[in-house]
């Protein structure tokens, strides 16, 4: 738009008036364009946010009303009685994304430098299972890890599973209602948000690069260790935040694939809001973890010292 | 679905295993999901609005405020139920029994399966009924320990005896005065749901299993016990065989039912509590013996042989979806007919013999043998006398007791 009103007339203009409009109108465009979006952002976030924090300090009931009573207790005694739920979910979160680091990046590597012709394919059918709603690919696990299942009697024939049961990852002979299950669901849940980050920065490498790093007598290992992983830096950071963040919130892998003792922080907010009725503590709980990520995530970008994400 | 054989099961049995995945009581569901697959941080965010909307919510709009009844002008109603909670024909999109009323009294019926748990749709209605505005709905379905909250609330209206003869004739007697609704003022049963213990033989392997003491506590079934998230049925019949009466309890021996059923889970003896999902931990043999639902255990039982079910001598519980006509609701005649309509024996019959749940009305029996011999003799269905006798209802709740039992319950869960 900015460039049709600004198109200079050939003749030399009599000055002042004509310009001076166009640039008004010009000015104004770009806030324009930003509305929707900003109104967006403003009615779906910004009210939400602000209501939750509202909600957070105050007391009442169900039948009586809540009113604001600037009741910080709350908070407190949130965090007290449910910092085991947080601790577990930074915890699953966190293996859950280096699990989805290691097995995402030699993916995303072999796509971006080795996949050839097959890469397209490669790709549809790491974004295939996400055709299937997030609930089946969830109970899908349940067949999967079953008591008595192939998976699971391979890894009791193997005494897999005597080893992480030792560890504390599994009980018994059995995979599912364990910590274990919950991990390797969330894993597989948010592998491809791990992966497509990754792609896309190591899709961007000059393969001249590697040529060079070669030319100079490194070696495969370092060539990696020099050029290829620091290049790539900005999916690592993208895609780790794009696993940590929502895995640190869910409660349907814990839901589905845990037990009694799997229960993340998401699951508390669940059922204070839905069965107990305590909005109060169910917005703390959320502000919690919402500060709780941002502070993660702020000193984790700071330790990696990339600017930008993608 | 189409893992079942649709050939070896009656469209009836074919639609309850569909809604034993789908209609989760306390299950996770399609809002649950979006919520989830949104991705957490704006999750937490999605419910913080939620949570926002309920902060004006003045509490009490002081009993049953009724908008102008619409009813003669226009002949329609808007039903609100479970999914898969009413007879289909075989084109599964018409509803028999609805299409029957409509030709009957040239009302038609909206109906609209937008209730997937009580928990979310009380989210859903809540800032509506607080702000003493109309939900759309002339008749919700929800169970009873909701519908008793919705009334102490004073969100739902009085019905009209005058409009209901035949519900107050055929209703049964084991519905007919639960204390929540003394007399019925407010509300009638949809269908029953009885609480019971299920097994699969094949996972059980000869080991014996006749209370829910078997089941907290033989060592041979450790980490293959499943529990429901419903609280009143879980604690229910954990009160039951305590020797405990779930219609009056006090306090204290809540506590000890929660102390009780803690030993097990420290123990590492409860594989998990869960919603309608069971079922499919059932079917694998994951569950070896569980508390189940009985309309679901009659389908799992017409699938699988190794599935059965017992009750306990200690009895079971009781307890049932009812339909309420909420706060200013447009057309409360129309909505009193239509439940009226339902406690006439052929209807009730036509509707017990598609979903197997326990049927509230009396004398259906001839009606439904004429259908289905089978169902009509199954006692999870209609109960005999000496079922009848072992069936308990959970006692309502103050408020107080209410967020502090399930609170309690939370922990037990891990939550």
């Amino acid at each position: 738009m900015t460039t049709v009103t600004e198109a200079p007339p050939l003749a030399p203009a009599p000055e002042t008036k004509p310009p001076r409009q166009a640039r008004k109108r010009g000015r104004w465009t770009p806030y324009w364009l930003l509305l929707p979006g900003l109104l967006w952002l403003v009615v779906f976030f910004a009210l939400p946010v602000i209501y939750q924090a509202s909600t957070s300090v105050q007391t009442g009931s169900l039948e009586e009303g809540y009113k604001v009573t600037w009741h910080f207790a709350t908070y407190w005694d949130a965090l007290s009685e449910y910092w085991p739920q947080f601790v577990r979910s930074v915890l699953y979160a966190a293996s859950a994304t280096v699990l989805c680091l290691l097995l995402g990046y030699p993916l995303a590597y072999l796509i971006a430098f080795r996949a050839g012709r097959w890469r397209n394919l490669i790709m549809i059918l790491v974004i295939a299972p996400f055709f299937t709603s997030f609930l089946i690919r969830t109970l899908a696990w349940k067949t999967i890890l079953a008591d008595g299942g192939p998976v699971v009697d391979a890894l009791n024939t193997l005494h897999v599973l005597d080893v992480t049961a030792w560890l504390g990852w599994t009980a018994g002979d059995r995979v599912l209602a364990t910590p274990l299950a919950v991990v390797c669901g969330l894993t597989y849940n948010f592998l491809p948000f791990m992966i497509l980050p990754l792609y896309t920065s190591l899709e961007r490498i000059d393969p001249r690069l590697h040529e060079a790093a070669n030319d100079l007598y490194a070696k495969p290992s370092t060539t990696f260790r020099r050029v290829t992983f620091p290049l790539s830096m900005p999916g690592v950071v993208s895609g780790t935040l794009l696993t940590f963040i929502p895995a640190s919130g869910d409660y349907i892998n814990s839901d589905l694939l845990g037990s009694t003792d799997t229960r993340m922080v998401g699951n508390v907010i669940q059922s204070q809001f839905l069965r107990i009725l305590d909005y109060p503590t169910a917005a703390a709980l959320s502000f919690i973890l919402m500060a709780a990520i941002l502070v993660i995530v702020t000193l984790y970008i700071r330790k990696s010292g990339t600017e930008d994400l993608v | 679905m189409e893992q079942y054989e649709p050939d070896r099961l009656s469209p009836a049995q074919e639609a309850a295993i569909r809604r034993s995945f789908r209609s989760g009581r306390a299950a996770l569901t399609r809002r649950s999901l979006l919520r989830a697959s949104a991705g957490g941080a704006l999750a937490v965010g999605g419910l913080g609005a939620l949570s926002g909307c309920g902060i004006p919510a003045a509490g009490n709009t002081q009993g049953g405020v009724s908008a102008e009844d619409h009813s003669k002008e226009e002949k329609t109603v808007n039903f609100s139920n479970w999914t898969e909670y009413m007879d289909v024909d075989e084109s599964g999109r018409k509803h028999p029994t609805l299409e029957a009323f409509t030709k009957r009294t040239g009302i038609r019926v909206k109906y609209t399966e937008d209730i997937n748990d009580n928990t979310e749709f009380f989210g859903k209605i809540k800032p509506q009924l607080a702000a003493g505005q109309d939900t759309g709905r002339d008749i919700i379905v929800l169970t009873d320990w909701l519908a008793a909250r919705l009334i102490r609330l004073g969100w739902v209206q009085k019905l009209d005896p005058a409009n209901l003869p035949n519900a107050f004739a055929n209703l049964s007697a084991q519905f007919r005065s639960p204390d929540w609704d003394p007399g019925r003022a407010y509300s009638y049963p949809w269908q029953g749901i009885s609480t019971v213990i299920a097994y699969n033989k094949k996972a059980l392997d000869g080991v014996e299993v006749k209370t829910l003491s078997d089941l907290l506590d033989n060592p041979k079934l450790k980490g293959r016990v499943g529990l429901l998230t419903e609280m009143r049925d879980t604690i229910g019949m954990t009160l039951l065989d305590l020797g405990k009466d779930p219609a009056e309890f006090s306090a204290d021996d809540y506590d000890a039912a929660t102390a009780r059923l803690q030993k097990a889970v420290d123990k590492g003896q409860i594989r998990r509590f869960t919603g309608n999902d069971y079922t499919a931990d059932l079917a694998k043999g994951d569950f070896a013996a569980c508390l189940a639902w009985a309309g679901d255990v009659v389908q799992l039982k017409a699938d699988n042989p190794d599935i059965d079910f017992l009750i306990p001598d200690s009895g079971y519980m009781t307890s049932s979806d009812a339909m309420l006509i909420p706060n200013k609701a447009r057309h409360k005649t129309n909505a009193e007919r239509l439940i009226d309509y339902y406690f006439e024996p052929q209807p009730a019959a036509q509707l017990a013999a598609y979903i197997n749940f326990v049927c509230p009305v009396d004398g259906v029996k001839d009606d439904l043998a004429k259908i289905d011999e089978d169902a009509a003799n199954n006692p999870l269905i209609l109960p005999d006398k000496a079922m009848q006798a072992k069936s308990r209802a959970f006692r309502s709740l103050s408020s107080k007791e209410e967020t502090e039992f399930e609170e309690k319950f939370a922990k037990l869960t891990g939550a």
